[in-house]
């Protein structure tokens, strides 16, 4: 068990080593996005610009263009939803080399509340053009997120979650962003989950297979560009879709992964996520059972999926 | 890059004065009021002070400019036209299908601008990043930042101020255009931002205040600017929006409309001269 920020912090060590042009800034939240890991290596090359989202997402443009390679790093609450005007007009219209990281994804941040719990930051990043939008599942995935952002010339955006949870990638496993990975093979339904509730996703092909239905599971790490011929594929031999996310339904993975079925292969879909509402205080455990984004719900889901199956 | 002296740029100014009349009445729309007050301030800094090669856009060493407040777009293109970026005739095609001159700047369509703006207030944050940077490279280069006064309603601006001032960028150089007018009408009756002055020496830079239509003046405070060291550099400067055109100066209305052919005529005769 590990938080996936943990894997952010330890990429951009790996990186401020590898690439002198890589400098990380952050809006007081060093500790907590473990941006501070790489500020006590490269003091010299970190920025902390205080609390002031939009001016660190500016500061990072302006690095960007001086050569840098810039990961400006918040709360991801914070940094899509104030600066979101920055990184639309400043850095997606020219298209900056600009890496945005935002800790703290989903409702399992937890007791701070729904305030500090980010569930529409896929949605405002994915409609902005030339942006990436990386969802890691791990924080083994989530290292691999953070080195492989620095490598693509472009606006991204990282999403990390503030929990420890299950790492069950590993280091030799493929990654490229803009191509999901398929952990289990199945033929009766598919489950596309991003984030740490790609573990749900697995746990829930067990309790399926138990059941007696064959379910593939997809981690679609990178929501943006999506891998839509993993979908279509998918949606050709099972048919049935579930996708689970610990984001709102509207606008985030669902929505995307529906996008592309309803113009190419319209196969019934059942979406696990926030359902148009805000979060609230709790521990992160009580908070996935009350909102319905652990293994039994994708369990749920996928029956559901079965049973509207066109026949 | 050709350094003009002071009586050629005086002649400049009066060229990029007729291209914003120009380019804005052909477009049928733009901004010429704030254009126009700020047209000491660029045509000094394009063709005098900045250090840059239009005919090599990405020279490293250059100095950068960011138009923060991006709507005055129209006195960028004609003093990127007059120091040879592209040719003037093109100013003509502003706020066209097609055009490389969008009606708010975009770098990703014009070589030679160094970023897209035209949401206020993130300039002078995006001048920061460049310093800091030019810092870590060892690099000398100075970056200017145009801003408006009523653009300095927005929060970030004071944000950025205050970064500037933290991590000692001297090598920013931000300008005011304080011409006192916002769409709304004046700043001070929309919402203050007096005293300036004393506001950006409270967040610790180095203030130069000038009357921004005598090019002596303005020249001296690049000047100024360039030898402050420690701090970042302000220069406030008096303008009066719409200057040029006697119809248009100290009007509200002028912000962000165009001349029809009749007042055009007007313009450039108050420009040039009657008959010229």
């Amino acid at each position: 068990m590990l938080p996936n920020r943990d894997g952010y912090g330890h990429g951009l060590i790996e990186l401020g080593a590898a690439n002198s042009e890589v400098v990380v800034l952050d809006a007081d939240l060093a500790k907590s996005t473990r941006s501070d890991w790489f500020a006590d290596k490269f003091p010299e090359r970190f920025f902390d610009i205080g609390i002031a989202e939009q001016d660190m997402l500016g500061t990072a443009a302006g690095l960007s263009l001086g050569g840098k390679i810039p990961f400006a790093t918040t709360y991801g609450v914070f940094v899509t939803g104030r600066a979101w005007d920055q990184i639309r007009t400043t850095i997606c219209y020219s298209e900056l080399n600009v890496k945005i990281a935002g800790a703290h994804g989903g409702i399992s941040v937890g007791p701070d509340g729904a305030t500090h719990q980010a569930l529409e930051d896929i949605a405002l990043m994915r409609v902005l053009p030339h942006m990436r939008v990386i969802v890691p599942c791990d924080a083994v995935e989530a290292k691999k997120a953070t080195i492989a952002a620095a490598n693509v010339k472009g606006p991204c955006y990282l999403r990390f979650a503030r929990e420890a949870t299950p790492v069950f990638t590993e280091e030799k496993d493929f990654f490229e962003i803009g191509k999901a990975n398929v952990l289990k093979e199945g033929t009766d339904v598919t489950i596309i989950a991003c984030g740490p509730i790609v573990y749900e996703a697995l746990l829930a092909n067990e309790q399926l297979a138990a059941m007696g239905i064959s379910a593939r599971v997809i981690n679609m790490h990178t929501i943006k560009p999506l891998d839509e011929a993993v979908v279509l594929q998918a949606a050709e031999e099972t048919q049935a879709i579930v996708t689970a996310e610990e984001h709102q339904v509207a606008g985030g993975l669902g929505s995307a992964v529906s996008e592309v079925l309803v113009k190419n292969k319209p196969v019934p879909v059942e979406m696990v996520g926030i359902q148009d509402t805000f979060g609230e205080s709790g521990t992160p455990e009580e908070l996935v059972v009350k909102y319905h984004l652990v293994a039994n719900d994708i369990v749920l889901a996928a029956q559901k999926a079965l049973a509207r199956k066109i026949k | 890059m050709y350094t003009q002296s002071l009586e050629e740029l005086k002649k400049s100014c009066k060229d990029v004065r007729g291209d914003i009349v120009k380019m804005t009445a052909a477009a049928g729309s733009g901004h010429p009021g704030g254009s126009l007050s700020a047209v000491e301030l660029m045509t000094a800094l394009y063709l005098n002070v900045m250090k840059h090669r239009p005919e090599e856009v990405t020279w490293p060493e250059r100095d950068r400019f960011i138009l923060s407040k991006g709507h005055v777009c129209p006195v960028l293109y004609s003093v990127m036209a007059r120091s040879g970026y592209f040719p003037v005739e093109e100013l003509l095609t502003l706020r066209k299908l097609g055009s490389r001159l969008q009606g708010h700047p975009s770098s990703k369509l014009l070589s030679g601008l160094e970023v897209s703006s035209g949401s206020l207030g993130q300039g002078l944050s995006i001048a920061n990043g460049l310093a800091l940077s030019a810092k870590l490279n060892k690099k000398d280069f100075r970056i200017y930042c145009l801003l408006g006064d009523g653009e300095l309603q927005e929060g970030q601006v004071w944000e950025a101020v205050m970064t500037a001032a933290h991590y000692k960028l001297d090598q920013v150089c931000a300008l005011v255009d304080y011409n006192n007018l916002q769409i709304d009408g004046a700043v001070e009756s929309v919402m203050g931002v007096a005293p300036l002055v004393e506001k950006w020496q409270s967040f610790n830079w180095h203030t130069i205040q000038i009357d921004g239509h005598d090019l002596s003046q303005v020249l001296a405070a690049y000047e100024e600017a360039k030898q402050t060291k420690g701090k970042p550099s302000v220069i406030i400067a008096t303008t009066v929006k719409g200057k040029g055109c006697s119809f248009m100066e100290n009007v509200a209305g002028w912000h962000g409309k165009s001349c029809n052919e009749k007042e055009l005529q007007i313009a450039l005769d108050d420009i040039y001269g009657k008959g010229n």
